[in-house]
């Protein structure tokens, strides 16, 4: 297992070499200079050509790639052209927002979606099975924007339930250690400031977490319909078990990995393409940094915060790898 | 089956409750916050005023709410907008303006002599002004800082680390050692009195000192923390920074040595971070935030029409226009450019697109900025007009004509793609087929300075309050190939725009842009659409509060009534 883990790991290098190259080729071949962009309309020609020489946007690209890597591989993510900060501190706080977010907006996906799944497999073509698939149906194609805006007006401004946007009450800000602010708030033994911190999180957990969770809800629908009428639950139901257990202890584990499967990916997709949610909600998130530094053509963080997305996903797959053996045991690497 | 259909009914009402202590702890969590008079959640009239009791009792705090974040709070080396609106409150000028105009007061200097020849400015300075980390502030502050952006090499301009001043070299004609910079050299006198010897006079001088571009920054704090001070703002102004958390929020307090004595009168300032319009105004009717910019003109009637929300409106500092690139045919003739002018309807487009807030617009300067000439008549809208023009012209049958939009939304036109539909079917009118083009921003901005374009969208923000800034970039000779992207060129024109920006005396100046601006109407370099008037909308209990047509909202004086 150890052996497999670290050759999977080292698998990333190349993986993550590749996307440094494709991403550099990308952001260079796309129209815009930043100079141009970051001035705007008022800029003079020479305060366009003092920038550029400051940015180091005037050597040949093959350079300014060899000097990207070279700092990459010392461990520093580089400077952002634009706020002329170092990434590797601007882009941390970044993903624990995003990484904060994910978890909760999963955990409501998997929790709603898998049980409604099971109840629909096993109430197969009853009234709740057929209300949870339209309903996972609506969810998949729901415009997240949509979703978003209709909790915003419903819940914070009409019955002023839930904030409105933010990670926080901006009003007392809290004092970031790990800038996972439910973690913090908790490592402060600030209870009321954890419960503050999850209630801003639930709107946007939930419109983030439809679609995994309707996903997900169909995926275990199908795949317990299928384990269900194989052989060896019959023998379980033929021992005299009870449905409850039928389900939840013999067939839910067999039917979990393609489930498994699509939780890593649209966690993977949450990570790194929550955009739409993050703007709404004012999340402080990766997918707005990244965002933003397209906006502005700020090379190094469009290149740099890729990268991280890219290895977020990688590394996401390789845990649910190694979930699937523990599931599983015939499962070996 | 009985079990079965039990074990569905738990997991329902689990699922049930689940929601329910979503809710739950969100009720809780109202109390608990409202303890600390921090949060206020204005559901019902009611609840609203023992929540603001609570407040009066604590801190004033005011959460301003606002589309994008800084770029860098080093505000010298950036010209972001987001960047001015902070430290606008965290650092000083030697001038200022007044808080809701461009005209000058006074600043770090209370007091400014000028030579009879306009090449001496003797600045006196306010004495026993502090920065926020204590040092002291003088003449010797002032010179290190003035050099820092004029001079590349200067060890604090941080060259090397990617800083430019790009605002410096356009205010200041270019840096040390080039040509056109007007800045020979400057003299401490004494430490609360500098001197700045120009080269030749510049008319806009005082106007470009008090921009806040030109702030000081503790010359320690450029010692102690170098480059990083895009992080670490230090200056005299009447708040001192706390905590930046990107894309989020920046958190200000009240600089208690500030220079002018009961001010500033909140406790903290927070900049919100919130890129949605509609979101950011259900911040603020929920009660989250305290002020929100860039309202969107179609919610005006809305906001102020309800209780407990007023509608500030910005002064015009903008001009947003249809360019046309009078170098090419047909738009060299001067008949079709009057013609296109005619055929345009600005008023439909303020009705339409700003919802009334904005100013049609006569001349390229806003109506409230120095030699403004409010005796030539709009040219309105005139298809008839426009039509006799076309056949003066030779071009009665029409022609067809690309009209190039802008990608993005500024603050002179929120919505260009609108525009261009509007004006698109305006032409179609008189004839004329216009056919749009779309390029990326920056591409954009570079084509149109070459002069690929024929018509094109675009506009202009004043910084200074100055009229030569909008004469000088957008009309004047000089200017083609770089911000003249409608390649006008007449020589009594550029004649009197470089006399007017070496005129000290500024009604002599105001005279020569008015005589500018008569040639200009005639020759229709470009069609001067809209000047916008930007939507602020605050909480009533926000007092004091003027909106700045720089967006560079002073705060000093705001406070939270009770």
């Amino acid at each position: 297992m150890t052996a497999y883990i670290m050759r999977r790991l080292l698998q990333l290098i190349p993986v993550l070499l590749g996307m440094t190259l494709i991403t550099f080729s990308i952001v260079h071949l796309i129209p815009g200079n930043p100079a141009q962009t970051i001035l705007g309309e008022t800029a003079t020609q020479e305060s366009i050509e003092t920038l550029e020489e400051n940015m180091g946007l005037n050597e040949p690209y093959i350079v300014q790639y060899g000097i990207y890597i070279t700092d990459l591989l010392q461990g520093d993510l580089g400077t952002s052209l634009r706020t002329k900060t170092d990434i590797t501190d601007e882009i941390w706080p970044h993903i624990a927002a995003t990484f904060e977010l994910t978890f909760f907006a999963m955990i409501f996906a998997i929790f709603i979606g898998v049980n409604a799944g099971i109840i629909s497999a096993w109430k197969q073509n009853s009234w709740f099975d057929f209300l949870a698939m339209m309903f996972a149906l609506v969810g998949v194609s729901m415009p997240v924007f949509w979703l978003a805006l209709m909790e915003q007006w419903v819940f914070a401004q009409e019955l002023g339930w839930l904030p409105a946007y933010g990670r926080e009450n901006s009003r007392d800000p809290i004092a970031p250690i790990t800038h996972f602010y439910v973690l913090d708030s908790l490592i402060h033994l600030d209870f009321p400031r954890a419960l503050t911190v999850l209630k801003h999180l639930i709107l946007p957990s939930i419109a983030l977490g439809t679609i995994p969770m309707a996903i997900i809800a169909r995926m275990t629908r199908s795949s317990m319909l299928e384990v269900m009428q194989s052989d060896y639950i019959r023998t379980v139901r033929a021992k005299g078990s009870g449905q409850f257990l039928v389900i939840y202890k013999h067939a839910l584990k067999n039917a979990t990995i393609p489930v498994l499967t699509v939780i890593g990916l649209q966690t993977g997709v949450l990570l790194g393409g929550a955009i739409l949610t993050e703007t709404i909600f004012s999340w402080p998130g990766i997918g707005r940094y990244v965002f933003e530094a397209i906006n502005y053509r700020d090379y190094p963080v469009i290149q740099s915060g890729i990268l991280v997305i890219a290895f977020l996903f990688v590394m996401i797959n390789l845990i649910v790898d190694i979930l699937y053996t523990y599931i599983d045991p015939r499962i070996k690497y | 089956m009985k079990w079965k259909y039990s074990f569905l009914v738990t997991l329902m009402l689990a699922f049930v409750l689940f929601l329910a202590a979503c809710s739950g702890d969100g009720g809780a969590d109202t109390s608990s916050t409202e303890d600390e008079g921090s949060e206020t959640e204005n559901e019902e009239g009611a609840s609203e005023g023992s929540e603001g009791d609570t407040e009066s009792d604590e801190d004033q705090v005011l959460v301003f709410a606002r589309g994008g974040d800084s770029t860098s709070l080093d505000f010298a080396s950036n010209s972001d907008g987001e960047a001015s609106r902070v430290t606008k409150n965290i650092f000083d000028s030697l001038l200022d303006y007044e808080r809701d105009s461009f005209e000058v007061v006074p600043g770090l200097a209370h007091d400014w002599e000028v030579s009879d020849d306009g090449l001496n400015y003797t600045f006196f300075l306010e004495e026993g002004v502090t920065f926020h980390d204590g040092t002291e502030f003088n003449a010797e502050a002032v010179k290190v800082n003035f050099e820092r952006w004029a001079d590349p090499e200067h060890e604090y301009a941080f060259t090397d680390e990617g800083f430019a001043y790009p605002l410096y070299g356009t205010m200041f004609g270019g840096f040390k050692g080039d040509e056109g910079h007007i800045i020979e050299e400057i003299n401490v006198v004494g430490d609360y009195e500098i001197e700045f010897v120009l080269k030749e006079p510049q008319g806009s001088f005082l106007q470009n000192m008090a921009m806040h571009y030109f702030a000081i920054t503790s010359p320690a704090a450029l010692e102690e923390y170098g480059p990083d001070i895009v992080e670490n703002p230090v200056g005299t102004g009447p708040f001192q920074f706390v905590s930046w958390t990107k894309d989020d929020q920046i958190v200000l307090e009240k600089f208690e040595d500030y220079r002018k004595d009961g001010l500033p009168k909140l406790d903290q300032v927070i900049y919100e971070v919130i890129p949605e319009n509609s979101a950011r105004l259900i911040a603020l009717r929920s009660g989250e935030v305290d002020i929100i910019d860039d309202v969107n003109p179609d919610d005006a009637a809305g906001i102020e029409s309800e209780e407990g929300l007023e509608l500030h409106v910005r002064g015009e500092n903008n001009v947003g226009f249809l360019g046309m690139n009078n170098e090419k045919a047909p738009l060299d003739d001067k008949l079709v450019r009057q013609a296109i002018s005619y055929a345009v309807d600005s008023e439909s487009i303020v009705e339409a697109l700003y919802a009334g807030y904005a100013t049609p617009a006569v001349n390229l300067i806003p109506p409230n900025y120095l030699g403004y000439n409010d005796e030539l008549d709009p040219y309105g809208y005139d298809t008839d007009r426009a039509q006799e023009l076309l056949a003066e012209a030779g071009l009665e049958d029409g022609f067809e004509i690309d009209l190039w939009v802008m990608p993005v939304s500024r603050p002179y036109m929120p919505d260009p793609e609108t525009v261009a539909e509007i004006v698109q079917s305006n032409l179609a009118e008189v004839g004329i087929t216009a056919n749009i083009v779309r390029e990326e921003w920056a591409p954009y901005l570079e084509k149109t300075s070459q002069g690929e374009q024929e018509l094109f969208l675009l506009g202009w923000s004043g910084s200074n309050g100055d009229p030569d800034y909008f004469f000088g970039s957008l009309l004047h000779g000089d200017s083609i190939g770089g911000e003249n992207r409608s390649f006008y060129q007449n020589e009594e024109v550029d004649a009197l725009i470089d006399e007017a920006a070496q005129t000290i005396d500024q009604d002599e100046r105001a005279e020569l842009y008015k005589q500018a601006q008569e040639i200009i109407y005639e020759d229709v370099p470009v069609v001067n659409m809209v000047h916008s008037t930007p939507l602020v909308a605050a909480k009533s209990e926000v007092k004091n509060f003027i909106a700045h047509p720089s967006t560079s909202d002073p705060l000093e004086e705001v406070e939270i009534e009770n």
